[in-house]
């Protein structure tokens, strides 16, 4: 019963670590996890406690019963060591709320994540034309970086653990996350707002590169696509405008403008597919695009498996896999 | 018994209120009363003895069917990428799981304890308003079950019991699935809120003599905090329903932001309901703990006061914490720290309690471990744990990675199935007895081992499920990301806890018989609700003296059966509640209260025929069922209540009390009921005119109405604040007149009336005339809001005064006969101070800003 080729966590070596709070990857995730062992550790210590006062309270010697069965007990255990307790970690956590709050560089990166059912779109506004990209947010390490989150449709939330908690994404505001990342690698987050039946498949990745790399990348995503290399390509390129696949995505340097789904223009460079349901390969291509209602029912990326040939929908995707 | 016994026992009950023998026929006229009439005509019967485990039955069967849901949530997840159930479905499944826990089984199961269980603990005979209670069970009962079936057409909710805009939008679902929710689950809430105004009525003013609130039992205060806080919460979540289908029926655009709406209004709105609903059911739970805890201890409950100190703080700190839901949405950091330090507050009360049952069991001599106790020790254990992870969840930054995660799934049922479930069992095993058969100690105990380590094994690796990236409400997860051992972990407990609740189920079914509970505790409780009952419930209302009465006066039982305590018969042949003082418990007169009938059940069919139809867009339907509910109302006001002082015998109280059978104004308990009402619709009115004024800062704009609209017309303004303050004065005179010449004038009613509808019309011309359509503009819609409110109170004052000059006409009304008149006039008067006040923001609060 289990759908084949599905999730595409095996793409990367081993997903596990790369989308948890446990092991930040920056300074705003750093705090939270120092925050969240205190918490750990101080919840572990008094529920033993407790668990323990209820174990003497029925098991002890009839001194230390007696003790216990006092209005003192109560006022002690009930209400000064909660509230002497609850203070200090009031102030502590207003500490670290306080910490992730401070303005850092004056001049962060900005980067407009709009959330959408059911994928992310990921633009650059100070890096001029082109430097977008989707269900991918692409940094570099050792920079200060702004969220600027907003919607185009229901409620959505970013998660991104391992760098910094969730932010709403809100039709008609914009929420402002502030965030870095020291290392680079790949991170993966995900919608953690009810969005929808295709919640469950709106992840994307967080690839943290070093700023020469970063820059390169940039240039990449702004540079117009290359004319199809091979005749297959040029097939698929071919269908891809007939289809009316345009009308939504756009591929740069064509006239193709679509953006009411993912900007297709580097598609084949991506780490996944359809918002992470998918590895990215040729096959997946094709067969996404054939079914993508089997594959994400709900999704508004309409099936082509009727109205195109298995070669169309190969050569589609022999095109699209030479967007790099 | 005979008069030798009675005179034996004369020298230590000097002070009895009763004395032996009692009249031969007077036990048999009581029987006669409270007869539960035969066949299929028991349907009609209203007596909490019958209709409290049928409301406990009820919710136990929602429990059910929402597990069931749980297990196959849990099935889904076992494994990644498994379709067992399609994504559509599955939204449809959590969101009908969530719904259905918290709305049919949690707030109906509490309520259903309190009034199975609180007229015996009050010593009292009876709630006094037994049919509002038995209306509210049915409505419960057809609704729910209608409810719950739409999920087996695909109409079922879909967008999570929370039910988010703009995701629960006309444009992003066009189905029926929300307005099922939206109507389905609203009118549910008109249950609970009958039933929190009965639970209040009842504990305030129908306690035993001599019960004073100090010696109240716990459990008594926590059903009343439960029941006012009832009274407070749920009004919001019924406006939020209310705009969000106005919104989708007729596109008035309260959440949507092109045209000035917020999709967080209904956040705010839904969470000040959401977080105290938590309270809502933990506390009453919590009492129950505190019933059974003593019992089992055989001791005093520690720190009795504290305790009742802590159930009330609780619910005051609760009303201040429901932004904990919105820590995401990118609120301020200063109201953050607020919220966070009131999460951090509201806990101290939860541990004080905790540490006064762990007190308890301390001081009593020999603790009884059965059954209830070890419910009681697995709530202790699942309750904390759940309780430490919310003081987690409240320091921000923790939530921050937390919110939205399997943590919180964790954290949620910890609390809620630690927190409510377990009492509840605790209770069924420990009250039994008292209401019916008992349970089985053997089954017992293997329902507990299952529940507590199938609960644990569930929810535990959630925790770890949540910090290993695992987000809520997802229908499958991928491979390799470290979930897949937590999930089949918790799917494995999920197969425990099924166990545990097949066991269960068989023992009530096996076992369980409601009926004539045992004469004796077989935990040798102190409390009321032990003592010997029959239909009638206590042969007499004892005179407490105490916490423990049982334990104060181990020959109290003798006694009541005896009927040497208050009110040993019937005065007037009909069924009666002796009616005390709110803080002293004095006796202050005998209330008649109604008996079997069927109105109340047609009322109810008809009212949750009304909004059925009305989720199915079945407008003629609707109307139809509208009317059936009326007619129902009618009947059942008619026939049932406001019956006039009645021929009584003089003597029949006891201590040489002779007391009314009929009383009018503040004495009364039916003005207590409509002091209620009108506090549910005041705080109703609130959340609108809240909603008003929020979306004005959200439109961050001095003026409001917006640049390019016009505020409401002043003219029209002025006309409805003179009909309004006309139509109270009329009424009044009215009153006045009632009063002077024991007859109500023919014409002073239909004057009042006009007035009242002729302000409303110019209250809703000040905004037509102004231009102001609802669709144009959130202002505009929240303005209109206003109105249709305030239209819906002129509707009901309308058909009120019609009903009390029907009863005029019938010679049912005069000057000492007047209850009908006198609560027509208490709404009144409140519909007029609510349209001034509504007058007072849309035309004084853009002038303001002017």
């Amino acid at each position: 019963m289990r759908r084949p080729g599905l999730v595409a966590c095996a793409a990367l070596a081993g997903c596990s670590g790369i989308q948890t709070p446990l092991d930040p990857w920056g300074a705003q995730a750093g705090h939270i996890a120092t925050l969240t062992h205190v918490l750990f550790i101080g919840g572990t210590a008094i529920f033993l406690l407790t668990m323990g006062l209820l174990a003497a309270a029925l098991l002890a010697p009839g001194r230390w019963r007696q003790a216990m069965g006092s209005r003192r007990f109560v006022i002690g255990g009930g209400i000064v060591f909660p509230v002497v307790t609850l203070a200090a970690l009031l102030v502590y956590s207003l500490g670290i709320s306080r910490a992730l709050t401070l303005p850092g560089e004056a001049a962060p990166l900005k980067v407009e994540i709009i959330g959408r059912q059911y994928w992310w779109e990921v633009r650059y506004p100070e890096l001029g034309e082109g430097a977008v990209t989707a269900n991918e947010l692409h940094l570099p390490v050792g920079r200060d970086v702004e969220l600027q989150l907003s919607s185009g449709d229901v409620i959505h939330s970013v998660w991104i653990p391992n760098l910094h908690g969730k932010m709403d994404m809100i039709p008609g505001r914009v929420n402002r996350q502030r965030l870095r990342v020291d290392r680079t690698g790949v991170l993966r987050g995900q919608c953690t707002e009810f969005c929808g039946i295709q919640h469950s498949f709106m992840a994307f990745w967080v690839v943290a590169h070093e700023p020469a790399d970063f820059a390169a990348w940039v240039a990449r995503q702004q540079a117009p696509v290359p004319p199809p290399a091979t005749a297959a390509a040029a097939e698929g390129m071919r269908v891809f405008g007939e289809a009316g696949c345009g009308a939504c995505h756009a591929v740069r340097g064509t006239a193709w403008q679509g953006r009411l789904a993912p900007d297709l223009s580097r598609i084949g460079g991506r780490l996944s597919l359809a918002a992470g349901a998918l590895e990215n390969h040729r096959a997946n291509l094709a067969g996404w695009i054939a079914g993508a209602q089997d594959i994400k029912p709900g999704n508004a990326m309409p099936a082509y498996g009727r109205s195109l040939e298995g070669a169309e929908l190969l050569a589609v995707a022999d095109w699209l896999e030479t967007l790099r | 018994m005979s008069p030798d016994q009675g005179a034996a026992v004369a020298p230590s009950t000097d002070a009895l209120p009763n004395p032996l023998p009692r009249p031969a026929d007077e036990l048999g006229r009581l029987r006669a009363a409270w007869a539960r009439p035969r066949g299929w005509r028991a349907l009609g019967e209203i007596n909490n003895n019958l209709i409290g485990p049928l409301f406990v039955a009820t919710a136990l069967l929602f429990l059910t069917l929402a597990g069931l849901l749980g297990v196959l949530i849990r099935v889904q997840l076992a494994m990644p990428g498994l379709t067992i159930i399609d994504p559509a479905t599955y939204n449809q499944v959590f969101t009908m799981h969530g719904t259905v826990m918290m709305f049919l089984f949690a707030v109906p199961a509490v309520e259903a304890v309190g009034i199975t269980l609180l007229p015996a603990m009050l010593g009292a005979r009876e709630m006094p308003t037994p049919r509002l209670g038995a209306y509210a069970y049915w409505i419960y009962v057809i609704g729910g079950l209608a409810f719950f079936s739409s999920l087996f057409f695909g109409a079922a909710p879909d967008g999570g019991w929370f039910m988010y805009p703009p995701l629960t939008s006309k444009e992003h679902s066009p189905g029926i699935n929300t307005d099922m929710y939206l109507l389905g689950i609203g009118f549910i809430e008109i249950s609970a809120i009958a039933g929190a105004i009965e639970l209040i009525v009842g504990i305030l003013r129908c306690r035993a003599p001599g019960m004073t609130l100090g010696r109240m039992p716990i459990f008594a205060w926590a059903m009343l905090v439960f029941a006012a806080m009832v009274v407070f919460a749920f009004p919001a979540v019924i406006v939020a329903s209310t705009l969000l289908e106005l919104e989708r029926a007729f596109d008035w655009p309260f959440f949507l932001p092109e045209r000035g709406g917020d999709p967080l209004l209904w956040q705010h709105l839904f969470w000040f309901f959401g977080h105290p609903e938590v309270y809502v059911i933990f506390l009453p739970a919590a009492g129950m703990v505190s019933m059974i805890v003593p019992a089992m201890a055989g001791t005093a409950l520690l720190a009795h006061g504290l305790v009742v100190t802590a159930l009330v703080g609780t619910a005051f700190l609760s009303f201040g914490l429901w932004v904990h839901h919105m820590y995401t949405t990118g609120i301020p950091g200063l109201s953050l720290a607020y919220f966070s330090a009131a999460g951090f507050a509201v806990s101290v009360p939860s541990g004080l309690q905790v540490f006064a049952w762990i007190g308890t069991f301390a001081a009593g001599k020999r603790v009884r471990i059965a059954t209830p106790t070890l419910f009681v020790f697995g709530f202790l254990f699942i309750f904390v744990l759940g309780g430490l992870t919310g003081v987690m969840v409240s320091a921000t930054p923790f939530d921050w990675q937390a919110h939205d995660t399997y943590f919180i799934v964790a954290h949620l049922h910890y609390v809620l199935i630690g927190g409510m479930v377990f009492p509840l069992l605790a209770a069924l095993y420990y009250w039994a007895p008292a209401i019916g058969r008992p349970l089985s100690e053997r089954l017992g105990r293997w329902a507990f081992w299952l529940l507590f380590l199938g609960t644990n094994l569930t929810f535990f690796p959630m925790h770890f499920a949540g910090f290993a990236g695992m987000p809520r409400r997802i229908y499958t997860y991928p491979a390799g990301m470290g979930l897949e051992l937590w999930n089949a972990l918790s799917t494995a407990g999920a197969a425990m806890v099924l166990a545990g609740g097949v066991v269960l189920l068989a023992d009530i079914a096996r076992n369980f018989r409601p009926g004539r509970g045992s004469d004796r505790s077989p935990w040798d409780s102190g409390t009321a609700e032990w003592l010997p009952s029959e239909d009638f419930g206590l042969r007499s209302i004892p005179r407490i003296t105490g916490r423990y009465p049982l334990w104060d006066n181990p020959r109290l039982g003798e006694e009541v059966t005896a009927g040497r305590h208050f009110l040993p018969g019937t005065l007037t042949g009909r069924r009666e509640a002796l009616v005390t003082s709110p803080a002293e418990a004095l006796p202050q007169y005998v209330a008649v209260i109604p008996g079997p009938g069927f109105a109340h059940l047609v009322a109810a069919v008809g009212t949750a025929g009304f909004f059925l139809s009305l989720a199915v867009s079945a407008v003629v339907p609707a109307a139809g069922f509208g009317l059936v509910a009326l007619a129902g109302f009618l009947r059942w006001l008619w026939t049932g209540t406001d019956l006039g002082p009645l021929p009584a015998r003089r003597d029949g109280v006891g201590a040489g009390l002779e007391l009314p059978n009929y009383v009018t104004g503040p004495l009364s308990t039916s003005w207590w009921a409509m002091v209620c009402l009108m506090l549910v619709s005041g705080t109703a009115y609130a959340c609108q005119m809240g909603s008003y004024l929020f979306l004005w800062l959200v439109n961050g704009d001095a003026m409001w109405p917006p640049a390019g609209m016009a505020a409401p017309q002043g003219g029209f303004g002025a006309a409805a604040l003179a009909g309004y303050l006309a139509s109270g004065g009329v009424v009044m005179l009215a009153s006045r007149a009632l009063r002077r010449r024991d007859a109500l004038p023919g014409l002073l009613l239909p004057v009042a009336l006009l007035l009242l509808a002729g302000g409303f019309a110019a209250d809703l011309m000040a905004l037509w005339e102004a231009g102001l359509r609802p669709t144009m503009h959130a202002h505009a819609a929240a303005s209109y809001a206003l109105l249709v409110w305030q239209g819906f109170h002129v509707a009901v004052a309308a058909i009120m005064a019609g009903y009390v000059l029907a009863r005029s006409w019938a010679g049912l009304l005069d000057g000492t006969r007047r209850l009908s008149f006198d609560n027509m006039m208490l709404f009144w008067l409140y519909t007029v101070g609510q349209g001034l006040a509504g007058l007072a923001l849309l035309h004084g609060f853009p002038r303001l800003l002017a």
